[in-house]
Formats: structure tokens, sequence, C-alpha cells
């Protein structure tokens, strides 16, 4: 689990101030959580007050609002609308600039220009989603640059889970709360009895180093035993649950399940869930050209398989109706992920039940399904 | 940061060698690239993104022969923007290549045995180069018959190349769904020629290329003939923009078409075909 | 001269898995008959009283334009079968059947096999089922070619 577990360090409640100093030292742009419109979202922090300080999220189907807590938690909510894909795989890259010429045309790839990222704030649930999207970008008969090197270069600290949302199912998904391996620094934020401390475990050797310069003393037992307790108290509070055993086979089995028509009246094909889904990697490639016609540039957006033209072809639609493209994400999402990445796509951060405008649950559609298993009809 | 976007989005230009007319929406484009080098190695039932400035990319498969090295051809059909603009590119002008990409037909893992290829409309296309690396190496191979489907028969394509392919010892054999004065030969849909050719279906292996509705048919006709699924495949086409298995797309079930397909064999598809709008 | 024809009919892809008293008694019916290339083996309207199973050449079934001359449905070959007018009232040709190569056919009196399937009507009803399966794959083959499925998709 930990890399150098005996040296676990116990920090004061400011102390990502500190980190956030060694890491600018170092030339990492720092990525942290921050409130804006009404919302904890990942964007570029400078200093220690840009945290959600004192803020926590109440999440459910539908429903996303910040609340004031009665203390002043550094990290005190569960996950916003972002995820990190925001900076590994952005929402527009520059592919290739092209430029006429008189006997025809030339073409280059542009290098990318952002990071090195330092994220600050990583759930288990996210960690596992850069996981998850590892084996998309790096492990098939292609590799995106831009992923690689940004990957690569990025500083992870995670920080472990005290408190879950009504929408969270890490547990059932076995992606958290608690982060395992594969972060640069593991923070846990131990808030109790008017106790406000930060547990702090290195993940690397690079972790290590930086955690040189954060001001700690060496844990406790008592220290790893409270942290212990965070995490603890959010496995106890998990919203929602999902039976994964023989999920793909029964999603590969149930195509034809009526349920797909119930949820298809309610879906509005609008697709929140997959710009705020952590794993979902669909994306389009549009070429733009200059008023004068003489300079063109290929980027790829993100998209989403709710819209009418992913599954477009020959003057016609494959997906043409809202059932058979809910149908597409969720058994892609859940079965068909695996047979492509040995992995399911899904690691319950709950954010497509927050933010789905109608409150469409993940979880409920697939207890619906088990419950239904093999039924026809649509 | 220095990094190197996705080499496999960045188009490289080639030069068209020649762009021959096959019927009145149809061309058979070469295309080499600018500085004279060899074109990269690619085998039958790939494709290429071919890429008009300004206007886009769209995915064609490779119709020539997998044995030249010299250039690239692709037969195109005009169907829409970047389409058009490709088959009225002249000699000399410049078309950005991307690839190749896919899976291809395993016609070299299939020797010893006889081979059935199935062509509708521009699908003809896509198997050439299967007929190229059959005709070069025909003693590997036993009975081997092309069964073509075309509309009418002036949009027959390769028409001129098939005394060439039947001096070869190919059975080929062509109809149309409407006849034009003049055809001698057989009118009627593609899958009414498979209960009438000879096959031996213990030791045969069937491509089928062409719309998804005539597949579905031949494969049927083939099956009863008692082709197995597994010695049955097929070039599946669906919604292309990157190739390389990042958009997602090309997904038909579990299958990116762009890097598990378009070549894909029956059984493969099979479960997944059977649903619709999927 | 009906030995011939029986064993002839053994060889046909439509007769082959039909049993042999059924196939002999058909036989009886049958004569061998041939076509030089451009030969018509059918004219639209005349009566119908035969129908022929192919056994060597390629038959077109056509119909007569007035303006574009010979309009090309379907082609047939050995092993296939050809005409059913003479099944049901007014047994009139509907097309031109015409050889587009050397044709050499078996023709079968339409009024001798009605009345053997009305004699016998188990071999009627034999008979008819596998006539039934020759029409429902010209339908389907007829369908097909309707559909323009080579054609360009609408934009």
């Amino acid at each position: 689990m930990l890399v150098f577990p005996h040296m676990a360090r116990v920090a004061a409640k400011d102390c990502v101030h500190f980190l956030l100093n060694a890491l600018q030292r170092r030339g990492y742009t720092c990525i942290g959580p921050t409130v804006r419109e009404g919302a904890i979202v990942y964007e570029e922090i400078r200093s220690e007050q840009d945290l959600p300080i004192g803020y926590t999220d109440e999440q459910d189907g539908g429903t996303y609002r910040l609340q004031k807590r009665n203390d002043e938690a550094r990290f005190g909510y569960t996950v916003g609308p972002q995820s990190w894909k925001r900076y590994l795989f952005p929402p527009s890259t520059l592919l290739m600039k092209a430029q006429r010429t008189p006997d025809g045309f030339i073409a280059t790839a542009p290098a990318d220009q952002a990071g090195p990222y330092a994220f600050i704030g990583v759930r288990a649930c996210d960690l596992n989603a850069i996981a998850v999207q590892d084996r998309t970008f790096l492990n098939g008969p292609y590799v995106d640059p831009t992923y690689k090197a940004r990957r690569e270069a990025a500083f992870i600290v995670v920080v472990n889970c005290g408190q879950a949302g009504r929408t969270c199912f890490c547990v059932s998904m076995n992606t958290g709360p608690l982060a395992k391996t594969g972060y640069d620094l593991a923070f846990t934020e131990i808030l109790e009895d008017g106790r406000h401390e930060f547990l702090i475990e290195a993940g690397s050797e690079r972790g290590e180093e930086v955690a040189g310069e954060l001001h700690t003393r060496l844990a406790t037992d008592n220290d790893n035993i409270a942290a212990h307790r965070m995490v603890e108290r959010a496995v106890a509070q998990m919203g929602r649950t999902m039976e994964t055993s023989g999920i793909k086979d029964l999603l590969y089995r149930n195509m034809e399940n009526p349920r797909w028509d119930n949820v298809a009246a309610r879906c509005l094909s609008c697709a929140n869930c997959t710009m705020v889904c952590p794993t979902c990697f669909c994306s389009t490639v549009e070429e733009v050209t200059d008023l004068t016609g003489d300079h063109t540039e290929r980027w790829r957006r993100w998209d989403s398989c709710f819209t009418a033209a992913h599954s477009y072809i020959h003057g016609g639609t494959v997906r043409p109706t809202t059932l058979s493209r809910y149908r597409q994400w969720m058994t892609h999402k859940l079965a068909t992920w695996i047979d492509q990445f040995q992995t399911s796509g899904c690691v319950g951060c709950g954010r497509c039940i927050t933010w789905c405008p109608v409150g469409i649950d993940i979880t409920e559609e697939v207890r619906a399904i088990r419950e239904t298993d093999g039924a026809k009809g649509h | 940061m220095e990094a190197p976007l996705i080499e496999p989005m960045l188009t490289a230009p080639f030069r068209v060698r020649k762009n021959r007319k096959e019927t009145a929406d149809t061309r058979t484009l070469e295309l080499a690239s600018t500085n004279g080098e060899d074109v990269k190695a690619w085998r039958p039932g790939q494709f290429m993104m071919l890429y008009v400035f300004g206007a886009g990319e769209i995915p064609i498969s490779i119709s020539g022969d997998p044995a030249r090295r010299d250039n690239i051809t692709h037969t195109v059909r005009a169907v829409g923007d970047v389409s058009r603009a490709i088959c009225q590119a002249k000699p000399g002008s410049a078309i950005g290549v991307r690839g190749p990409f896919g899976s291809a037909w395993p016609i070299d893992q299939f020797e010893e045995h006889e081979v059935v290829l199935v062509a509708g409309g521009i699908g003809l296309a896509p198997l050439r180069p299967v007929l190229y690396r059959i005709m070069a190496n025909r003693g590997r191979y036993g009975r081997v018959c092309l069964l073509v489907g075309a509309r009418t028969p002036d949009i027959l394509l390769y028409r001129s190349e098939m005394y060439r392919w039947r001096k070869r010892d190919i059975d080929v054999r062509v109809t149309v769904d409407a006849a034009a004065p003049g055809w001698q030969d057989s009118v009627g849909p593609v899958t009414a020629l498979i209960p009438r050719i000879e096959l031996d279906s213990s030791r045969a292996v069937a491509f089928v290329v062409g719309p998804e509705i005539m597949m579905h048919f031949v494969v049927q006709a083939l099956v009863q003939r008692g082709v197995p699924p597994d010695r049955l495949f097929v070039s599946m086409e669906r919604n292309m923009k990157c190739a390389v298995g990042f958009c997602g797309h090309c997904q038909l079930g579990p299958a990116f078409i762009c890097k598990d397909g378009p070549v894909l064999s029956y059984s493969q598809l099979e479960p997944w075909l059977a649903i619709r709008n999927v | 001269m009906q030995k011939d024809i029986d064993a002839l009919l053994a060889e046909h892809q439509f007769f082959k898995e039909m049993g042999d008293a059924y196939r002999t008694l058909i036989a009886g019916c049958g004569k061998n008959v041939s076509f030089d290339t451009g030969q018509l083996l059918a004219k639209t309207d005349d009566p119908a009283n035969e129908f022929f199973a192919i056994r060597h050449g390629r038959v077109s079934i056509e119909l007569h334009s007035p303006e574009r001359g010979p309009l090309i449905l379907q082609t047939v070959e050995a092993g296939d079968i050809l005409g059913w007018s003479w099944l049901f009232p007014p047994y009139r040709w509907t097309f031109d059947l015409r050889a587009i190569e050397q044709v050499r056919a078996i023709s079968f009196d339409g009024e001798c096999l009605r009345g053997k399937c009305e004699r016998d009507p188990a071999m009627g009803y034999d008979f008819m089922k596998r006539f039934a399966q020759v029409f429902m794959k010209r339908l389907q083959a007829a369908r097909l070619q309707l559909l323009d499925l080579y054609g360009s998709a609408p934009h």
C-alpha cells in the first residue's frame, strides 16, 4: 500500500501552503480545488487560500449545492463536476497545423506548451479514473503524446476522503475511498474533536523529496489510527452501491430489456454525464481554416456518444434514438469497456448521477436490469 | 514543456500521380510520397485517412497491389465534400495521407484453402488487394471465386481487369441489379450466385464486402452452404474520426472498427449485428 | 426415354431431394428441349402450359418495352426452374423467357403435371412445397434488387 509505510508524517492544517511553495519552486503549475460559481472546480491555485476552506458539497441525483461547514476543512467535500481529464486529455487540443504551398501543403505538429502540472486533491476514485484513461491513451497500438507527456510529468497529491457523498459508490467499484498506489503524495485530513492536522504519506521518491519541505513530524500509531478512522467514515457513508459480479455478461444478454425504454423516456440526451465522467474519452476531430483559406488547424475536441453526429454514417445515424445512445453509454462504461481495456470504465465517483438533470442513477439502472434479467420487449 | 502531438494524427502530403475515371462518380487515384520514398508497407483490407487541405479527412480502403511500394492506390466514390474533392484532384496536386490503419484480410493465414470473395458495389475496391496477393501466390490456394454485384453494368468496377483475373484461374462471376442493352451476364442480387458456385465448405474461407444489408444476406447464403462463421470475414464501416482508437466514434460493441476492424470475423460480429442500433 | 428424363432430374438441383417415386411420376410429364442463343422459351401473353428445369445455359426473364426494348428482370441458370404461369388460370406467360446462351432444359407439360398433382395430393403437396420455396427465393432476390443497395446514400 505505502511505499514508505513507516515514514508517515503529520503536518499542521495549513501545510498545503508549504506544499504549494515546494511545488511552485520546482516549476509545477498547481491545479487544485477552488470555489467558482457555486461549485468546487479544479483550476490553478496559487495559495492555500484558494482552496474551498470550510466548504462541503451536498449531492444527490440531479442535485449539487455547496454548503458551509462549521470548521476549516481544506478538503471537506467529495468531488465537483470536473475531473483531472481536463488537464491530461484537454477539451481542445491542437493536433496539426497545415499551410498551403504553391504545390500542395506542409503539415506540422505543434508542441504542447502546458504543464508540468501538480494535481492537488486527487480523490481515490479519480486516481483510478486516471489509471483507466491510461489504458485508452497509452496502452493501445497508438499512444497519445499529449496525454503521455502530461501524465508522466504530473505530480499527484491524493487527498483521501473523510466523508462520502450521497452519489458515491467507490466501495462497490473497489476504487476507494483510500488511494492505494500511483500517487506521489497522499494526504488524509484528520478532523475530529477539535484536532485538525494532515497525515502525509509519500508514494514515490519525488513525493518523499517534497514531503521533506512540509514541516512535519513523524506519525504515531494514534495518528495512523485517526487517519484510518477518517477513511472508515467515508466507507460508512457511501450513498450508492452497485453489484458488479457478472455485470458484463448481464448487460450483454439484456440489450433488449424493456428497462432501456424506461430510462430512455427520462434521458434528455444532454451529454452531461459524458462531460463529467472522469473516464469518458470520446472526441471529435475538426478541421478549421482561417479566412485566407491558406492556413488550417486540426483540432481534437471532447465529444459525446449522446450526439446524433457521433454515429453518423452514409447519410444516416446508426444510433438515432435516445434509447440506443443511453444503452451505448451505459453498456460501454460497464461492459464493453471490460473487453476493450480489461477494466471497468466506472470508478464510482457518482458524478453522472449528481449532474444528470433528471437524476438518472446508473446504480439503479443496473439493479433494475438485474431484477428483470432476461426480459425482452424493447 | 516540449511534447510532440499525436504523430498518428499528422498528415503527410502525397502527390497525385494518376486520377483515372472508373464510373460516373468513382475514380481511382494513384498517390506517391512527395519525397520519392517508398510508401509504408500495408496489408489488404487496411485503409488510409485521405485529406483534402482545409476540407477534412475521410477513411478510404487501399485498393492497389500490396507488393507495390512506389505508390498507394485508392478507389474513391464522390458522395460528400471531401470525397468529391479527392475525385477532382488533378495529377500533380497534393492529397494528404495518414496511415495505414486497421486490420487485414487474413489471406496469408488461409493458404491451402478455397477462397470465396463476394463484393457488392464499391466493396470490390478493398478486395482487389486480396486478388493481387492471390495472383502473386496462386499455387498456394485452391479454387478461388470472385462474385461481384453492382447496380448496373456501367458502374462495375475494374471491368477491364477481370479478364486478367480469369487468366490467373480466378472464377469471376458478375451480376447486376438492373441490366442494360447488351448485357450478357447474370441479372439479380449477388446472393443468387452463391448457391451456384462449387464449394468445399470444409476448406473454404470467405471475404465479404458491401452494404450491410447485402452482407447480411450473403453471409446467410454462405452459412447455408456450410461455411462456418469463423471462416467468414467481413469489412465493416462506422463513423471514423481519428482512425487510431482514441475518439470512440467507430465502436461496434467492443470492437473499434479502426483498430480491431475493419476486417472482422463473422463469429466475432454475429451477436452484435443481431441487435438493432448498436 | 422416360428413364433418361428421370435420370436427368435426379441430377437437377430442384428434384435431387425429391423421393424416387414422385420424381419418376413427374418425369413422365417431361421431355428434353434445347434453345439457341437469342431464342425465346416463352413469350408474354402466350398460353402457358409448361415449366422448365434448366440443365445448361442461362435464361433471362424479360419484359418487352416498346421504347426501350427488352428489360431484363432477372437471369436464371443451370439448376434453376422457370415458369409458374402454368399453375393458375388464365395460364398465360407474364414475361418473356429468352436463352442468352445455348440452353438445354427439361420442359414439363403443365396440364399433365396439374392432373398428376390432383390425383396424388401427397405428391402434389410435396411438389408445391418445393415450388413455393423457389418462389420465396425469387421474391427475396427481387426485393434485394429493388432496394438498390449500391446506390448513393441520400444527403
